[in-house]
């Protein structure tokens, strides 16, 4: 009885491991793939972080824009952290996380506006909700946000 | 209502300024979209659930923002900031300020 217990708190884990490894291997892929796709459509309206506006035309409209994400890391990439933690260095599979949040972020920033010509004075801000649990990074929202300029036509 | 987070409205000139307006939200998690939170937390990605909480709470501060604004008579607001800090286990506070102003 107690080796089937001891073989299931193996083998639960292990098997938890597994899932996300590839999960969240395919689901990284995809996504790279989708903001890679998103992000090309959109390379005609730059999103900048000067504050002025370096352009003749008469403006339109202006609003502010903005996008957010909520991400967080999977169960093997935690894994892969409690390693690292030991000698230090670069948390390669976080930095992955983090950096697609942040794109994602500014894609969808510059989608809600779809008839802006420029986004001025892009900010990003990052923020961890987990209530400070301690356990990894947890939740971290990713938010940009700009003034969207539309031009006279 | 005119919101940018630059110093100026481009393409318009500001006539009077109204000083600092600001709006604000503290949101709680709930608990069945946590759970469903903790299941996604093993393969990770996208929080959908949470991102909505958050995209809801932002705009319900930036309307409060809008509403002190409206009450100074402003048409606009200049230099919009947002903030986030968690103020307790579990909740969030969503901070939206700016600077009322009148433009023409």
């Amino acid at each position: 009885m107690e080796d089937a217990v001891d073989i299931i708190a193996v083998l639960v884990p292990i098997a938890l491991l597994a899932l996300a490894f590839a999960t969240g291997k395919v689901l990284e892929r995809r996504h790279y793939q989708s903001i890679a796709e998103r992000e090309r459509k959109l390379v005609a309206v730059p999103a900048v972080t000067c504050e002025t506006l370096d352009d003749e035309r008469p403006v339109q409209q202006v609003e502010l824009a903005v996008g957010s994400v909520v991400v967080s890391a999977d169960y093997f990439k935690r894994f892969l952290m409690g390693f690292r933690k030991i000698v230090g260095g670069e948390i390669r599979s976080y930095s992955s996380v983090i950096d697609r949040a942040r794109r994602e972020a500014i894609v969808r920033m510059k989608e809600s506006c779809p008839r802006a010509h420029m986004f001025l004075n892009c900010r990003l801000e990052t923020s961890s909700i987990s209530g400070g649990s301690g356990r990894g990074i947890g939740f971290v929202e990713i938010v940009a946000y700009s003034t969207a300029v539309t031009f006279k036509a | 209502m005119i919101l940018t987070n630059v110093e100026t409205v481009p393409g318009k000139t500001i006539v009077e300024h109204y000083g600092l307006v600001q709006g604000s939200t503290i949101r709680a998690k709930h608990i069945g979209r946590d759970i469903l939170a903790g299941l996604k937390n093993i393969v990770g990605g996208e929080l959908k659930g949470y991102t909505e909480l958050l995209v809801e709470a932002r705009k319900q501060a930036t309307e409060r923002m809008v509403a002190q604004a409206h009450e100074l008579g402003a048409n606009a607001v200049i230099n919009v900031r947002y903030s986030t800090a968690s103020v307790a286990q579990g909740a969030a506070e969503i901070l939206a300020y700016g600077t009322a102003v009148k433009v023409v």
